[in-house]
């Protein structure tokens, strides 16, 4: 089961680090089709065309393969869908829990993989 | 020109926008609407919206997205996540200057902008934004399974979310500013029925205390000014609702409650402005209401353009 969106639906585990190993700017929203969540995906689909040196993402948080992302170390304080990571070379340059203006996912964008 | 010139601007993407929308594209009027973020306003916020007429069950965003297909689907140019950098709504032709894409000009303009939810602008509730503190009872609930929670509010949200909350949390104490509930009947009842939640009224939350995360909260007693201190790990504020009507102040006419000020036809103050839905003075906000407004609003800025 995936979310409905236009953007790259990550299912597994393994898929997701097959896109970290492929690219070098990650951008993963884990969440759900609800009020909190909607709002970022939009951002990313709106931004895709615009950053073209980051792979934008998303992945359903209720899947058990979502784990890699609810139970990475980044997320241990969160409590607020939609858990948003950031990925350079493979490691977590940022996370972030709850909604997200557009605002703040480019100043996050800019400063960790330039544009 | 031709291309940022629109006989209509829509701001703001919710109910009322986009039925407006939908109206003035089938009457083959060049709209644009203008979102500050995603198209579907307060619809997106609700998961399933059940007094629709016509339709038995939705989700929110469902009936938002179908919406925005529709005003798309009869023309109407859509820009989403976009920020108003300024806006001359005064002038015969209006103008608004968007980030990131640009000056645009209209023969009329509608106010649509909607509602966000109100904080309770204390210390420490940024900090713990989405780290303890939340909005929106269905999206978090599950974070705090066996755990004691506040629900902030005496509203039909605020108990009706309490009691869904039970589902989750072991406890469940509504914190309340006033003596009594302002929640219809029914709500009251079942939230007093209901054996998991506890009532602290004439109350309110001074300060949010943790480390990466909430851990206690400061109440006030509203009438003795007594302070104690509550470990909790999670606080649903549920208080309601406040127009976005912060860029036009000054500009068009609002209440002291800061809602624009409309008339039958929800015209406003200024001549080819018009304002539709939570955004305006009206005592109830429904998804039908907005739908209500945003049709008047669509179906008098035709009129208006028309006659120009």
């Amino acid at each position: 089961m995936t979310l409905q969106t236009n953007l790259t639906h990550v299912e597994t585990a393994a898929g997701l680090e097959n896109i970290l190993q492929e690219n070098e700017n990650v951008m993963v929203c884990c969440g759900r089709m609800g009020p909190m969540c909607v709002p970022v995906y939009g951002i990313m689909e709106e931004l895709e065309s615009e950053y073209t040196n980051v792979k934008f993402a998303d992945m359903l948080f209720d899947t058990p393969e979502a784990a890699i992302i609810r139970n990475h170390p980044a997320c241990s304080s969160f409590a607020g869908l939609p858990f948003t990571m950031y990925y350079k070379n493979g490691e977590v340059v940022k996370a972030t829990t709850s909604i997200q203006s557009m605002e703040q996912v480019t100043d996050i964008l800019d400063s960790n993989f330039g544009k | 020109m031709e291309n940022t010139h629109f006989d209509v601007i829509i701001l703001g993407g919710g109910a009322a926008g986009l039925t407006a929308g939908i109206y003035l594209s089938r009457a083959k009027m060049k709209t644009l609407i203008v979102n500050e973020g995603t198209a579907g306003g307060q619809m997106v916020l609700t998961h399933e919206i059940a007094n629709y007429p016509g339709i038995e069950s939705i989700g929110g965003y469902m009936l938002g997205s179908t919406m925005r297909q529709q005003a798309q689907t009869f023309g109407a140019t859509i820009f989403n996540n976009s920020k108003i950098l300024s806006l001359d709504l005064k002038s015969d032709v209006k103008s608004i200057e968007l980030a990131r894409k640009g000056q645009f000009t209209s023969n009329a303009v509608i106010l649509a902008s909607g509602g966000r939810s109100r904080p309770l602008n204390v210390p420490g509730e940024d900090k713990f934004k989405g780290r303890g503190i939340s909005y929106c009872a269905t999206c978090d609930g599950d974070f705090f399974q066996d755990k004691e929670i506040i629900v902030v509010g005496g509203g039909n949200s605020a108990l009706e979310e309490a009691v869904s909350l039970t589902k989750y949390a072991k406890k469940v104490t509504i914190v309340h500013q006033f003596d009594h509930f302002q929640a219809l009947e029914h709500y009251i009842d079942e939230a007093k029925a209901n054996p998991k939640i506890h009532f602290v009224m004439e109350s309110e939350i001074a300060e949010f205390f943790g480390d990466d995360k909430l851990t206690h909260v400061q109440i006030k007693n509203m009438k003795t000014n007594d302070l104690t201190e509550m470990n909790i790990e999670g606080v649903f504020v549920l208080i309601g609702y406040i127009p976005n009507t912060d860029m036009f102040e000054g500009i068009v006419e609002l209440t002291d409650r800061k809602e624009i000020i409309t008339t039958r036809d929800m015209e406003t103050n200024i001549p080819g402005v018009f304002a539709a839905g939570d955004c305006t003075a009206k005592k109830y906000r429904q998804v039908t209401t907005a739908v209500a407004d945003g049709t008047i609003a669509g179906l008098a800025a035709v009129e208006y353009v028309s006659n120009k």
